[in-house]
């Protein structure tokens, strides 16, 4: 089967013709009325997603049947590489996380292809058309700069090894659920794209996008959870969060994202910020080809930026500026100017709420950006070396979310259009009350928390009880009946408050120590003690480890835990600590094992993290809440040019 | 003036004056939070600036740890060793648990500040591959070696 790899190639090769002919016949179709040439769009998307799967599956073939021949492979795994890691290392590394890019944009391409047949004809064909253009793009820079079909000769008997960071079951999802995310925004910019070609923004196309916005939105959820979370017992920092680049390169979508979910509902219903939306829209996927230059071109420093080329970061920057650019100058073209829809409304109604939002939203992003971007400017200005430090992004970030917690009970509460704060703010006091009160006496109970367990009880139980006063308004609301959309924002505002919790209380809360142990001797952590019972060798399957065992204590006398962290060394030659959990509900315990210190002494680190674990579960709340607002009925309505329908209650 | 006009000026000078604050925030902020990255040269012939040879300034210390200089007091989590940009040394001193990648030869980045002539590091990070420099320590060293011709320190990493 040597041949396999060359046919990958020229599989990438066609998927390229075939998203040339996506991006320009049904584009020329539109602009002319002419109903062939926009029929082009489905079959060729569809072509594209099946040739950019075969170079996929190739890609994999060649890791499972361990081709050496292959650089891409011989570099990023090798013989001793267990099966699972054979099939995520396809995406362990610069080339290969590019196909599965290129792959997952065909698959929302696709998707779009199947489920538009309500739509009319020359919106399909604009969407699709510059879904190609995306997509040639993306190609054109594998096979250009990227090939990960390239081969290595003569072979190599054995490969390098992937990254042994990567050798671990979180890695195997939060790439693709990122990227599934990530590329999901093309959907809705696409859209715009369109709306803006077409000159006019409907309301019905909107409702239309809302779901793949909420699902791709769920998916990007999703990964950041699962990258923190694999962060935080894979690094063996105990920190969830780092405001590392590459963490900021995905949060920076998912803010745009976040603020362009709420503004595309205000346009849907109400006709208003029509022009606002378009620009999220255009802003969130931009934001994600602006993340995926900067994790991919190697000009940030970064736990992430495994590789580094010039070329490449240039051919993303170009790319990125037609794509930006073109959009940006299209919107200032065309952009409506005055939403002949629109609604007109009250200071104090649900539309400023939720423009509110959409402000809060976008400086947090303006300002991770700035942050982000920052060192870059300086270094191009010749200001020196500069890194900002994690202190700016968690203060910044904690002022510009404080008033959106503050505001969220209220918003679902207030009515469209009309001045009428009274109501909300009377069935809201009881709960700022008890929030409060909440608040006092975590402050005394747990006076080492500081005012941060504080802010987070007192947050997390204003957001928990405002948003079920809402369903509990609704639900006794005689006629009145909860939909989808109601059941996926409640989740999703309940996940906010979960998270608060998990994260202020883990801020406040965590205790840590790194210390030398001798077998036998213990460390004291609140009221735990973590004895050394001892570190034996042990062999892994690609690696050998020394392997410590930890029994955790309650006040030095009841075993609550054994934990066994381990320190690897790969065959590949890297060393890397696992760390061993004792996961709880309301804390964990977490323990690294450091180096032999010498004497018979190790270093150990160990933590206890307070609700850590309601940090990711409230991120999977929100990305429920995402999922089920997208299965929502009002969505489904047909398209009938004039007046929705569908839902004929 | 008329009752909209009234109010959109009053809104627009709202949203100039949260603009403000926001920007001032931001600034002070990132002033407050960025840190400097040097090598043992610039700290060592006052390049980097008075307030950094004082121990005044939290800066970043880049460069490679210099062969068999890594030293551990037997027993304790107290490290020393010393980082080198191929013109000049500094020691550093550590307490804690050095990156599974802090090896000898290797590049490293410690944010710390100095103290009676040695950089006392809060913060010791190593990258994660091992053929990696950080890219900026690598152009700073970069330019040092073209200044005395010296070859490129980091040796391309030999694949299989």
């Amino acid at each position: 089967m040597g041949f396999l790899p060359e046919l990958g190639q020229v599989a990438l090769i066609l998927a390229l013709l075939a998203a040339c002919m996506q991006a320009l016949l049904p584009m020329l179709g539109a602009q002319r009325g002419v109903a062939a040439l926009m029929a082009v769009g489905r079959p060729a998307a569809y072509l594209q997603l099946a040739l950019v799967g075969l170079a996929f599956a190739i890609l994999t073939h060649g890791f499972i049947a361990q081709d050496f021949s292959q650089r891409y492979v011989a570099e990023n795994s090798n013989s001793l590489l267990p099966m699972i890691y054979r099939y995520t290392a396809v995406w362990g590394a610069h080339e290969g996380s590019l196909l599965l890019w290129a792959l997952i944009l065909a698959l929302w391409t696709a998707a779009v292809a199947r489920f538009s047949r309500a739509l009319p004809m020359p919106v399909v064909a604009r969407v699709l058309g510059v879904l190609g253009v995306v997509a040639v793009g993306f190609l054109a820079f594998l096979i250009f700069t990227s090939n990960p079909f390239e081969r290595l000769l003569p072979a190599a008997a054995e490969g390098r090894d992937l990254n042994p960071l990567l050798q671990d079951p979180g890695m195997i999802i939060h790439p693709p659920m990122l990227y599934l995310g990530y590329v999901g925004f093309s959907v809705p910019f696409a859209f715009a794209i369109a709306a803006l070609l077409e000159g006019r923004v409907d309301a019905q196309w909107l409702r239309w996008t809302r779901p793949w916005t909420n699902v791709a939105w769920a998916f990007l959820t999703v990964g950041i959870a699962l990258g923190s979370w694999w962060a935080y017992y894979e690094l063996g920092w105990g920190g969830w969060w780092f405001w590392d680049p590459v963490e900021n390169a995905s949060f920076m979508p998912w803010l745009a994202g976040t603020a362009l979910l709420h503004s595309q509902a205000v346009t849907e219903k109400r006709g208003s910020f029509a022009g606002w939306t378009l620009l999220l829209a255009i802003s969130a996927f931009s934001l994600s080809l602006l993340g995926t230059f900067l994790v991919r071109s190697g000009v940030l420093t970064s736990v992430h930026a495994f590789a580094a080329d010039p070329s490449r970061g240039l051919f993303v920057l170009v790319f990125l500026g037609i794509v930006i650019g073109g959009s940006l100058v299209l919107y200032a073209l065309r952009a409506p100017d005055n939403d002949a829809n629109a609604k007109p409304f009250a200071a104090g109604s649900r539309e400023t709420l939720l423009l509110l939002n959409n402000l809060l939203l976008t400086t947090a992003c303006a300002m991770v950006l700035l942050g982000t971007l920052y060192p870059l400017l300086a270094d191009a200005l010749e200001l020196g070396k500069i890194s900002v430090g994690p202190p700016y992004f968690a203060m910044m970030f904690l002022l510009l979310m404080a008033p959106l917690v503050l505001l969220l009970p209220f918003g679902p509460l207030t009515r469209w259009q009309r001045e009428d704060m009274a109501m909300p703010l009377r069935m809201l006091l009881p709960w700022a009350a008890l929030a409060l009160v909440l608040g006092v006496a975590t402050f005394f109970l747990a006076p080492q928390g500081g005012w941060k367990t504080a802010a987070g009880i007192v947050g997390a139980t204003w957001v928990a009880a405002g948003t079920l006063r809402f369903l509990w308004s609704r639900w006794t609301m005689p006629g009145a009946r909860l939909t989808r959309e109601m059941w996926g924002m409640t989740l999703a505002h309940l996940g906010i408050a979960v998270f608060l919790i998990g994260a202020l209380l883990d801020d406040g809360l965590a205790q840590q120590r790194e210390v030398a142990v001798k077998p036998g001797g213990s460390v004291t952590l609140g009221q735990h003690c973590f004895v050394l019972k001892g570190v034996q060798h042990l062999d892994g399957p690609n690696y050998s480890a020394e392997r410590g065992t930890v029994e955790v204590l309650r006040h030095c006398s009841d075993p609550v835990a054994t934990l066994h962290p381990e320190k690897r060394s790969y065959r590949g030659g890297q060393v890397m600590s696992e760390v061993a959990l004792d996961r709880g509900f309301t804390r964990d315990l977490y323990v690294a094992l450091g180096e032999p210190l010498g004497e018979g002494a190790w270093a150990l680190r160990v933590h206890v993290k307070p609700f850590v674990r309601w940090i990711w579960a409230g991120a999977l709340l929100m990305a429920l809440g995402g999922l089920v607002t997208a299965t929502d009925k009002r969505f489904r309505a047909r398209w009938d040019d004039g007046k929705p329908q569908g839902v004929r209650a | 003036m008329n009752p909209t006009r009234k109010r959109r000026l009053w809104l627009v000078l709202a949203v100039v004056a949260a603009a403000a604050l926001a920007t001032t925030l931001i600034a002070l902020a990132l002033q407050r939070n960025v840190a400097y990255l040097y090598t043992p040269n610039e700290v060592l012939t006052g390049e980097a600036g008075a307030n950094v040879t004082s121990g005044e300034a939290r800066f970043r210390l880049g460069g490679m740890v210099a062969a068999d200089s890594l030293k551990r007091t037997p027993g304790t989590l107290d490290a020393r060793f010393e980082v080198d940009d191929g013109d000049a040394r500094l020691p550093v001193v550590y307490t804690g648990i050095l990156p599974d990648l802090f090896r000898e030869k290797q590049a490293v980045v410690a944010t710390g500040r100095m103290q009676g002539g040695v950089f006392v590091a809060e913060e010791v990070l190593a990258k994660h591959d091992e053929a990696y420099m950080p890219k900026e320590v690598a152009d700073k060293m970069g330019m040092a070696h073209k200044k005395h011709d010296v070859p490129d320190a980091q040796a391309p990493a030999s694949r299989p």
